[in-house]
């Protein structure tokens, strides 16, 4: 694995035939490659999110960014289109998969792709990736701290996304979640009802929640990175990935 | 975590953001995460019009302690204000 890539911003075609803006990155070794696409954090489609999009083709994934919040905030800056996208109640649901399904046909498309494509999302993104494998046909799926999936948003709030639990029987693929035993959203409750229906469904799964973080243990520029528990998702992810998205 | 949660309200004023000075039609006030202050969570605020685009935003990232000192501060300033003044337009 050489890690040279190419990382750019493209047009993508989303849900409803909308373009939006997405962010690419492509192994430049040519061999056979998996997919990945990321599904960005509430504060947006950011410089953070782009790095995480440039790992995973630095590891011999096709990788693809879809800027989620294109249509409310064209050309803003990640942290004017997040508080735009706020204002208006968060991306809807149905959106979200079309946006994500437009981001996989996307990688599909290169010569390079094994045909095979995963999601993986962080904070409101993982919830998100979870709806998107339970709305599609992917290989693998990671949940990283989604809340919400289980039990709806509290009452009065703005942003309002109502339980996704019902979806588990059509999940996909293979799911991994990476959780924080100090979240609160989501509580290691929630996160314990969502295996309870995972066991129940009958899907495979595998859930690792770390001892001493909390929400965003991944995100390398806030306060709430925390390294152990981050290197372990990360190699946790290389080997679901590793095995899900092999060529065949 | 991410909280999700905010308050939008509707505004009249004005503010100056990135690009100059713009009139404020819309508020959110939410408790989640800064992008840029140095705290896991902050009250943020956003002066925002939405209709002349996201960048027309007026943002604030305080820690509770003096998100509050804000609040108590604007209040009573208006508690203050000379009699008569607080309904006169912004015209007057």
């Amino acid at each position: 694995m050489s890690h040279d890539m190419r990382a750019e911003t493209v047009t993508i075609t989303g849900h409803g035939g909308d373009g939006i803006e997405a962010y690419l990155a492509q192994p430049l070794d040519g061999e056979p490659a998996g997919g990945v696409v990321v599904i960005h954090h509430m504060p947006g489609y950011d410089e953070g999110t782009k790095e995480i999009t440039r790992k995973f083709a630095a590891h011999g994934y096709l990788a693809i960014c879809p800027n989620l919040y294109t249509r409310e905030a064209p050309g803003a800056s990640p942290d004017d289109a997040a508080a735009a996208a706020r204002a208006l109640g968060g991306v809807p649901d149905e959106r979200l998969v079309g946006d994500v399904a437009g981001a996989a046909a996307h990688l599909r498309t290169f010569p390079a792709s094994n045909g095979k494509v995963a999601t993986i999302g962080y904070c409101s993104g993982g919830r998100q990736s979870f709806l998107a494998a339970c709305s599609l046909e992917l290989d693998a799926a990671v949940d990283c701290y989604g809340a919400f999936v289980t039990r709806p948003t509290p009452e009065g709030f703005p942003l309002s996304f109502g339980p996704i639990i019902d979806l588990t029987p059509n999940l996909s693929c293979p799911l991994l979640g990476l959780f924080g035993v100090e979240d609160q959203y989501p509580s290691p409750e929630e996160v314990a009802e969502l295996e309870q229906a995972l066991t129940e469904a009958g899907k495979e799964f595998d859930f690792h929640s770390y001892e001493g973080a909390g929400h965003a243990f991944f995100a390398t520029d806030r306060p709430s990175y925390r390294p152990e528990a981050a290197n372990d998702g990360w190699q946790r992810i290389w080997e679901f990935f590793g095995r899900k998205l092999a060529t065949a | 975590m991410c909280t999700y949660q905010t308050t939008t309200l509707g505004m009249e004023g004005s503010g100056k953001g990135a690009e100059g000075w713009f009139a404020v039609t819309d508020a959110t006030v939410y408790f989640d995460h800064p992008v840029h202050a140095r705290a896991e969570h902050t009250l943020n605020i956003d002066l925002i019009n939405p209709s002349r685009g996201a960048g027309a935003r007026v943002a604030m990232e305080l820690d509770p302690q003096s998100a509050r000192a804000l609040a108590e501060a604007i209040l009573q300033t208006l508690a203050t204000a000379p009699p008569g003044l607080l309904d006169t337009t912004a015209a007057g």
